[in-house]
């Protein structure tokens, strides 16, 4: 909260006099007597999840300003028609710059006021100042915000109730206190100055300077590389030629320490790279198309906003996930809003346009229950990012009309100041749409929202890490989105891309016009004239044009014969399109400001000049121990099995999944919650994208950062292995299937920590290669360390653990041949598919039971490869009836899970389940059957009238035979005559459905 | 029988206007998809049209509460078009989003230009809530549900709870024969909770009377929170791996009626 007696203070011409004497009108909208009061309950609600308030008294309130020459009866008028719900709501009406009225309750004496900070993009204002306009209303400017009556507090009280649920101060002000506003215009008039930076003479601590208010992000080198370039041509940079570079040479847009160069080392020697990511997770993309040679279905790997791949004769399918975590640590629900709405645009800018058809959301969080004194000064509690970051999601992906049909969420403490939030989409393309090509003299166009001063330094501040002070600092990087402008342009974009209006398309994401523009015209050259780009508001200069980070906004390159039609287009839909410059073959980037030349750069200096990362890379493997045998022995496995069903990471995630519309489009086959009264988890998502086809896309992921404490090589590989049997399940083709990789680490600058990534890496090659499962995208977010000092006044560094979440992209022949996890009779067989292992390192059962050591689940590639093609024969050939990979939690997690689902009981016997490699003692043989994390395993569910068909088709794969589905309602595990587990569905399906049933 | 045009209307944030299309033009209809610019452009255009559709989305962001801004549209500039185009014999249909701009213009109600006497708000849970509901059809009088008794559908939505501004104006709706469609509890399962509503998730948003859909006095204006347009397919059904496919889904009823209706 800025400060508890402060009153806004209008951005600029305070003492203007206004054209015609407007006056601010403050619109209160309240619940109608007797209705429940929404908004106050949001806040009680907000202040149980952070624990330990005493009772507490609220009401609250939504309003409107709203700045108008128009008398108080026409804003009363227009206020009833436009703003209110009669039937549930009423409104009070005063001048905002009238001396505050008296006390409005005397039973909440104090009133509190939440605005957005200025510029902050504001949907619902803008909604209203449209509708108010087209009642006829002359408005000048809307702004929304929240109004609480909230019984008497100390003002320490206050500031801490403010702090914790009122606001977020990185987005929105409070003010205590009747508002007194005479105008909410924002902008000013802005005079023109050409600023150049003393680069050439100052030594490296001034570059140092430069760097750090410039909050460029640029390492000792590149500052000096840069220097030399600017002395070369004998003239010093302008302070956009300084932001150009800096934003094309940042982590986030060049990805330098990943495609960089890297010496490593581990236990089996060295290896140089020269480009990390290309001779390891490329390269096996490269030797994988040329196996499949003519059969390649890879079609853009790599290259585009999104991979592309094959689905048919008519359509490709565009894949896409980035993260967005530094954003939603601050401002969780507009982090994750603005991040759905950026990898939207992503597959929105793959090849000349994707349609969007799905999005897949991946969290990672600090356990929602942490305990108040274990979060760190200045971070927001994981339920109230939790929360937010749900609800951004939810309502990009909802207004957008794209289904959310996949996701997962891991919880973990060390992601308490850097939660991460992966957001994916996937699109489909016409065959003849899949690439781009922008021509000389094309028009460079904007389309979509206007510019402001929306995330400035977005791109910079994502490859820093985050600090306890960060809240305070950074607020110019986080932002809201506007999902309606963005479906607004998706329609006339996919309109336009029909008739070929343009030769290409890319999203404005990171770095703006400058990164948009920039990677256009890598080839040709750019020419772009600032002055035209159409404003939020007044007062941008030429630098904050060209590198805002304002939402929803593309880039085409438009032949000029094509223009008329391409404005009229946008004009019948109201979506405005803007030529904002030329691409010019001059292989340079010019930028001018109303005539103004304010940056000339080599295109090639540009994306080719920046000096070669060079880093260390050192992994150590962690000493293998063994779980103490004596501990594992005594496990109940009845407990056991209740508390991994109940731990965060397995518990049921309804609260979430039901948030989200994940069935618009009409396109879901299986839906993310399935069974007989649709509530198991279902493996993979299942879609078709086409009424006039049975082919369907599968979306699944991968995820376990707890192996990697063990080995980052075992950790990738197991999230590979968990994305395709997720899509193996269902019933994927395992030889259509294409994945992505998004990295996220902490600091890759010591060694041991991009040692663990490149090992992961390495992992990826191989299992990829030996699978014959194409990478076809990626993207990695390192720094993501939070650095704070202690009550003791101690620096700390909480690192996340390196996080690899592997998102799959399946296809299958025919949906109609689709298998869903829920056990569907009595009487049919259990069987499972798979190899077990003493594999309980990193497990659930070792989370739950705080056991120590232990060995990480391992992929054999050759086996898995067979297990994966015989099992999707016998799905094809229908004779599975279910279907459920095993993973956190092992046998006994998938086999409550299908049976809940399926409202059936089940009764098996472990004793067959042979174990490979165990030096545990017998006495542990039964938990480690159980609860075992081995890889590559399946429970299925078989008619006994295709149990010979099904054996014979499986043959040569591991599989055993443990029991079968019961209609008892009860779960039953023996091994031989000695009863294991003997638990009712209900209370299985109680305690993974519970921890997470929310309000 | 001659096909009927359907105008399938879009307006910023609408978004199941595709698949709206398809189930009209499985119905056996000729659709259209129509930006709201086209019928501010051309006051004849509806003229071609027998079934004007507004389909689910969140129309303007549904910024202000839901559907309100579109309605305001609507109320301001093609009032009139679209009485005429209902007084004509036409047929008007609100699927989700479509059925909140409906309520909100009153076309729905016996005196259009009258004070709203009901509304769709928010749910009685407070968030969004993406789930598959049973319904019965208590109604002899509106055309787009004739000889339908019960479908399985689902749900997507904020604020879909019905509310009449009081209890004499919901006696008075009920016995116009106007709360169309109800939620009711799914085979098994008990209708109430003792209390007269229906119990979440049964009822999923809180509507007074369970009142999942709504017409006007004449059954040719319709809205229904419930969206028929995502289930006219067997492989949309939730639970079709155990139950196996059926012929057709539960929603297609609701077009093929309207689609009959010109027959």
């Amino acid at each position: 909260m800025n400060n508890a007696s402060a009153e806004i203070v209008p951005q600029v011409d305070s003492g203007k006099k206004s054209a015609n004497a407007s006056v601010v009108w403050q619109v209160d909208i309240l619940p109608r007597a007797g209705l429940p009061d929404r908004i106050g309950s949001k806040i009680l609600s907000d202040l149980r999840d952070t624990n330990g308030e005493r009772a507490f008294r609220i009401a609250g309130a939504r309003g409107f300003l709203i700045q108008t020459a128009e008398p108080q009866a026409a804003v009363a008028h227009a206020a009833t028609k436009i703003l209110v719900d009669p039937v549930v709501e009423e409104i009070r009406i005063r001048n905002a710059g009238d001396p505050p009225s008296v006390v409005e309750r005397s039973d909440l004496p104090t009133v509190v006021h939440v605005l957005l900070k200025p510029g902050v993009t504001d949907p619902e204002a803008e909604s209203a100042q449209v509708s108010l306009r087209d009642f006829g209303l002359a408005v000048a400017a809307v702004r929304t915000f929240r109004k609480y009556w909230i019984q008497a507090t100390s003002p320490n009280d206050l500031r801490g109730l403010a702090k914790k649920c009122l606001a977020n101060d990185s987005i929105e002000q409070v003010i205590v206190g009747p508002l007194s506003l005479r105008s909410i215009d924002i902008g000013s008039d802005y005079q023109f100055r050409l600023e150049t930076v003393p680069l050439g003479s100052a030594d490296a601590q001034q570059l140092q300077q430069i760097n750090e208010r410039g909050q460029l992000s640029l390492s000792a080198a590149e500052l000096a590389t840069i220097q030399q370039h600017f002395r070369e041509l004998g003239r010093e940079p302008t302070d956009v030629e300084l932001e150009t570079i800096a934003q094309t040479w940042s982590e986030h847009c060049s990805h330098k320490t990943l495609a960089g160069a890297i010496d490593y080392s581990d236990e089996n020697g060295s290896r140089s790279f020269s480009n990390m990511l290309k001779e390891t997770i490329f390269a096996a993309t490269k030797t994988i198309r040329e196996q499949m040679a003519n059969d390649d279905w890879c079609v853009s790997v790599f290259r585009d906003n999104a991979g592309i791949v094959r689905f048919d004769s008519e359509i490709n399918v565009a894949f896409k996930v980035e993260t967005h975590n530094r954003p939603s640590a601050l401002e969780p629900y507009g982090g994750a809003n603005t991040g759905v709405g950026g990898v939207i645009r992503d597959i929105l800018g793959t090849g000349m346009g994707a349609k969007p058809i799905c999005g897949t959301d991946v969290f990672c969080f600090a356990p929602p229950n942490l305990p108040a004194e274990k979060l760190p000064p200045n971070v927001l509690h994981p339920r109230r990012i939790m929360k937010g970051v749900v609800a951004g999601v939810r309502d990009y992906g909802n207004r957008m009309g794209i289904p959310t049909v996949n996701g997962a969420i891991c919880f973990d403490e060390r992601y308490v100041g850097n939660p991460l939030v992966f957001c994916g989409s996937v699109g489909v393309l016409p065959l003849d749409k899949s690439f781009k090509h922008p021509q000389p003299n094309d028009w460079i166009v904007a389309i979509g929202g206007r510019t402001g001063r929306d995330g400035i330094h977005g791109a910079t501040f994502s490859s820093a890490e985050l600090h306890e002070t960060s809240d305070q600092t950074s607020g110019g990087a986080v932002q809201i989105g506007n999902a309606i402008t963005e479906k607004m342009f998706q329609d006339v974009l996919l309109h336009a891309r029909d008739e070929g209006l343009f030769n290409a398309v890319t999203d404005c994401g990171a770095g703006g016009f400058s990164s948009a523009v920039g990677e256009m015209g890598e080839e040709i050259g750019a020419e772009v004239w600032l002055e035209k780009v159409p404003l939020k508001y007044r007062g941008l200069s030429y630098t904050e044009i060209w590198i805002s980070e304002a939402q929803e906004r593309m880039v085409l390159a438009v032949p000029p014969t094509n223009w008329d039609r391409l404005r009229q287009l946008c004009a019948s839909e109201d979506v405005e399109a803007t030529i904002i410059g030329q691409f010019k073959p001059t292989g340079r980037l010019t930028l001018k400001y109303e005539s103004t030349e304010v940056a000339d750069l080599a295109m090639g200096f540009l994306h080719g000049g920046r000096p070669q990362v060079r880093r260390l890379a050192k992994f150590v493997l962690p000493k293998a121990t063994e779980i103490d045998s004596n501990e594992l022995a005594f496990i109940d496995p009845s407990q056991a099995l209740l508390d991994i069903l109940g731990c965060f990471n397995v518990a049921s995630k309804h609260w979430v999944i039901r948030q989200y519309d994940h069935e618009v489009q009409g396109a879901s086959v299986i839906k993310p919650l399935v069974g007989a009264t649709n509530d198991g988890p279902s493996d993979a998502a299942v879609l078709r994208p086409r009424f006039d086809s049975w082919r369907g896309l599968v979306v699944a992921c991968g995820l376990n950062p707890r192996y990697g404490d063990f080995d980052p090589y075992h950790m990738a590989t197991s999230a590979i292995d968990e994305a395709i049997r997720n899509c193996v399940a269902v019933g994927a083709n395992p030889n259509r299937i294409a994945i992505l990789d998004n990295f996220c680490w902490g600091r890759t600058d010591r060694p041991e920590t991009l040692g663990s990534l490149v090992r992961a890496a390495l992992a990826c090659h191989d299992l990829a290669i030996e699978l014959q499962t194409p990478f076809i995208s990626g993207k990695d977010s390192l720094h993501n360390e939070f650095k704070y000092t202690d009550a003791a006044g101690r620096q700390q560094i909480i690192s996340i653990p390196g996080t690899l979440l592997i998102s799959a992209l399946g296809q299958i022949d025919d949906i109609r041949r689709c298998v869903t996890m829920d056990f569907k009779r009595p009487g049919n067989l259990i069987y499972m598919v798979g190899e077990t292992g003493p594999h309980l390192g990193g497990s659930h059962l070792s989370l739950v039971c705080d056991l120590i050591g232990g060995h990480v689940p391992t992929v054999d590639g050759a086996k898995a490869r067979r297990v994966f093609q015989q099992l999707h024969r016998a799905s094809e050939a229908s004779l599975i009836r279910a279907c459920h990979d095993l993973s956190e939690g092992g046998l006994a997690v998938a086999l409550a899970e299908m049976a809940f689902a399926g409202d059936c009981g089940a009764l098996i016997d472990v004793r067959q389940i042979g174990l490979t490699n165990s030096s545990f003692d017998p006495n542990c043989s039964d938990n480690v059957r159980l609860f075992a994390e081995s890889n590559t395993r399946f429970i299925v569910e078989v008619d006994p009238v295709h149990e010979a068909n099904f054996i014979a088709v499986m043959n040569g794969v591991p599989l055993t035979r443990l029991g079968q589905v019961t209609d008892g309602g009860v779960v039953v595990v023996r091994n031989g005559k000695r009863e294991l587990i003997h638990l009712t569905t209900a209370e299985l399906k109680k305690a993974w459905q519970s921890p997470l049933d929310w309000n | 029988m001659a096909k009927p045009n359907v105008l399938v209307l879009r307006a910023p944030g609408t978004n199941c206007d595709a698949e709206s299309a398809f189930a009209f033009e499985m119905a056996g209809a000729n659709t259209e998809r129509v930006h709201v610019n086209r019928l501010l452009d051309d006051g004849t255009l509806l003229q071609r049209f027998q079934i004007l559709c507004i389909p689910g989305g969140f129309s303007y962001g549904d910024d202000v509460a839901a559907g309100k801004v579109m309605a305001a549209k609507i109320q301001h500039h093609l009032f009139e078009q679209m009485r005429e185009f209902h007084a004509a014999g036409n047929l008007l249909l609100g699927i989700c989003n479509g059925f909140q701009v409906l309520l909100k213009t009153g076309l729905l109600f016996a005196d259009p230009t009258a004070e709203l006497s009901a509304t769709l708000t928010w749910n009685d849970n407070g968030r969004y809530e993406a789930r598959w509901v049973t319904l019965q059809a208590a109604s002899d009088r509106c055309i787009f549900l004739r000889g339908i008794k019960s479908m399985y559908l689902p749900v997507a939505h904020a604020e879909g709870k019905f509310m009449t501004r009081d209890s004499a104006t919901l006696r008075q709706l009920d016995a116009q024969g106007q709360l169309a469609l109800r939620y009711i509890a799914p085979a098994g399962e008990p209708q109430t909770n003792g209390e007269s509503n229906l119990p979440f998730p049964f009822n999923p948003n809180g509507s007074q009377e369970s009142v999942a859909g709504f017409c006007d006095p004449t059954g040719r204006a319709f809205g229904l929170m419930p969206h028929p347009e995502r289930f006219v397919q067997p492989t949309q059904h939730p639970r079709w791996t155990r139950d196996g496919l059926q012929p057709v889904g539960d929603g297609l009823q609701l077009f093929r009626n309207a689609v009959e209706f010109f027959a």
